[in-house]
């Protein structure tokens, strides 16, 4: 597999699991730690198919992160990886429907750039 | 030792952690996996419990775990520009440890990308109409 056929891998595997975790802690509410709260709240979230789903997802995006710094530059693997910051900001708005402000599109259109430069 | 005094240098302790574990954990997972051959699932459960690929792994359980904690008490928008510096440690660490060749376009890319990250931290970390109003209501009643 090409290195940014790699990359596009360990990308859509973060941005869907960051995307289901949210999802599915945002439905779960603010954490409480109260004592004893941590034991029943592992139990309660191992229940919930989204957490489970996103935590495959970040599997398969960690093992495909192993298959490119076998055959690439880690400086070329962890900024080229940090393309999701865009696409989790893109997701954000239109599926966790959180409102994004200028600053946040601008931070993320940076990263883009960022991205884009290493092609070269 | 008073209680805002620990709370600082508790901050500092995970942030410090937070900041170098993710490169280093990088760096040893690197060097594991450099060149292997990697046909069958096998080869990934063989490189998961080889020595440096397992110590990477560590490090990255550290970071995570350390992140988490530090998230529990200081807000994203402090610790995400903070966490930033780890893309320019990553990039010394592949050129003094790992002798990668970092050209000028990817020097310029990771600090765009570090400026990105920063960024985005200097913003409200909750935007949604219904959490600010229910922020407020709380702190109405506080």
């Amino acid at each position: 597999m090409t290195q940014w056929a790699l990359v596009a891998l360990i990308v859509a595997g973060t941005v869907a699991g960051d995307t289901l975790q949210s999802l599915e802690m945002k439905r779960h509410g603010e954490i409480h730690f109260r004592s004893g709260g941590l034991g029943r709240l592992a139990a309660k979230l191992a229940l919930k198919k989204y957490l489970i789903l996103a935590i495959a997802c970040m599997a398969i995006s960690f093992f495909a992160f192993m298959t490119l710094v076998s055959q690439a530059d880690l400086s070329f693997a962890v900024p080229a990886t940090a393309a999701s910051f865009v696409f989790d900001t893109v997701l954000a708005r239109w599926v966790l429907r959180e409102r994004v402000d200028v600053k946040r599109w601008m931070g993320a259109a940076l990263v883009a750039g960022g991205v884009a430069l290493l092609a070269l | 030792m008073r209680t805002d005094e620990r709370l600082i240098w508790k901050t500092r302790l995970f942030l410090a952690l937070v900041i170098v574990s993710q490169p280093l954990g990088n760096l040893f997972l690197t060097i594991g996996m450099k060149h292997r051959a990697l046909g069958s699932p096998w080869d990934y459960v063989a490189a998961i419990f080889s020595p440096y690929v397992a110590l990477g792994i560590a490090l990255l359980i550290v970071w995570l775990l350390s992140r988490m904690a530090l998230l529990s008490w200081a807000d994203l928008s402090y610790v995400l520009p903070l966490t930033a510096i780890g893309y320019i440690i990553t990039a010394i660490i592949g050129s003094v440890v790992l002798k990668e060749q970092i050209s000028l376009a990817r020097w310029s890319g990771t600090l765009l990308i570090v400026a990105g990250t920063a960024l985005v931290g200097l913003t409200d970390p909750r935007t949604s109409a219904e959490e600010r109003a229910r922020v407020r209501a709380s702190g109405d009643r506080a």
